[in-house]
């Protein structure tokens, strides 16, 4: 991809299929890359707005699921005038195709962008991940 | 319309739904200056000042550049998504490149004044309202 084209906005799609979320508000899907190397598995993901002690990480039977809350209480006591995007909370599961040594995942925030780094072993048990 | 919520299950998706009503809104015009509507933005009132939300997720601070001229803000830089290498891509969702916006606000701005903060992937810019274009109040005689 060149980075010289100019960028164009990437309209923020809605979670759907959201299963076990029992409030009103609307969450979305933040953009994701995945790249595989041979030893991990690079989950790279947008979500800007948030503070690194509102990421939840988890790894459960093969299925790596991320939820990153906004803090909206920044937003009180400011009137809407004009609004191109709408601001929600992030989440986010994939099916991990390979088995990951969960107890060596990464996790790193910088510029609202989350990198995960599954490294690509046998099986373990579920655990919960903290942001470095 | 100050949002002061009391129902913290209400809070966001009432804050939501308003966001959603103003997407029609005409009150930001764009100004020939610069090219491309990236990076989305909001626009709030806070008291008598402007505060524009934008969001620039993977953007570094040293990539940023803003300008300020007149009621004009122009917004550029780079976004840069780091390439595979030796790596097999699964998906690809994110896009980098350059982006160039600039905005016309229908108020007086104090240019001197404008802060720029870049959290997160947020950039926030507070505009205060330039004091010569504040509303001033008349008393009727």
């Amino acid at each position: 991809m060149a980075d010289s084209k100019p960028l164009e906005v990437q309209e923020k799609k809605e979670l759907v299929g959201k299963g076990e979320k029992t409030v009103p508000a609307r969450y979305f899907m933040p953009n994701t890359d995945i790249r595989e190397t041979e030893n991990a598995l690079l989950v790279v993901m947008e979500v800007p707005g948030v503070d690194r002690k509102d990421i939840d990480i988890k790894v459960e039977e093969d299925t790596l699921s991320i939820e990153a809350r906004v803090d909206y209480s920044k937003y009180e006591g400011m009137e809407p005038l004009y609004t191109e995007y709408n601001v929600g909370h992030f989440a986010r599961r994939f099916a991990l195709s390979h088995m990951i040594d969960q107890q060596q995942i990464g996790a790193t925030l910088n510029d609202g962008v989350l990198t995960l780094t599954l490294r690509k072993v046998q099986q373990a048990q579920p655990r919960r991940i903290d942001i470095s | 319309m100050a949002y002061l919520y009391s129902d913290p299950f209400e809070t966001l998706f009432q804050f939501q739904n308003a966001l959603d009503q103003l997407r029609s809104s005409n009150w930001l015009q764009a100004s020939p200056s610069g090219g491309g509507s990236y990076p989305p933005m909001n626009v709030f009132r806070k008291g008598e000042d402007i505060v524009l939300v934008i969001e620039v997720p993977g953007v570094r601070k040293s990539d940023l550049r803003i300008d300020a001229k007149g009621n004009t803000i122009r917004i550029a830089g780079t976004k840069t998504v780091e390439q595979a290498d030796k790596a097999s891509v699964h998906r690809v969702e994110r896009r980098g490149g350059q982006f160039d916006r600039a905005i016309t606000l229908p108020i007086e701005i104090d240019a001197d004044r404008i802060k720029a903060e870049c959290r997160d992937g947020i950039l926030a810019l507070h505009l205060p309202r330039a004091e010569r274009d504040k509303p001033r109040a008349i008393s009727v005689a």
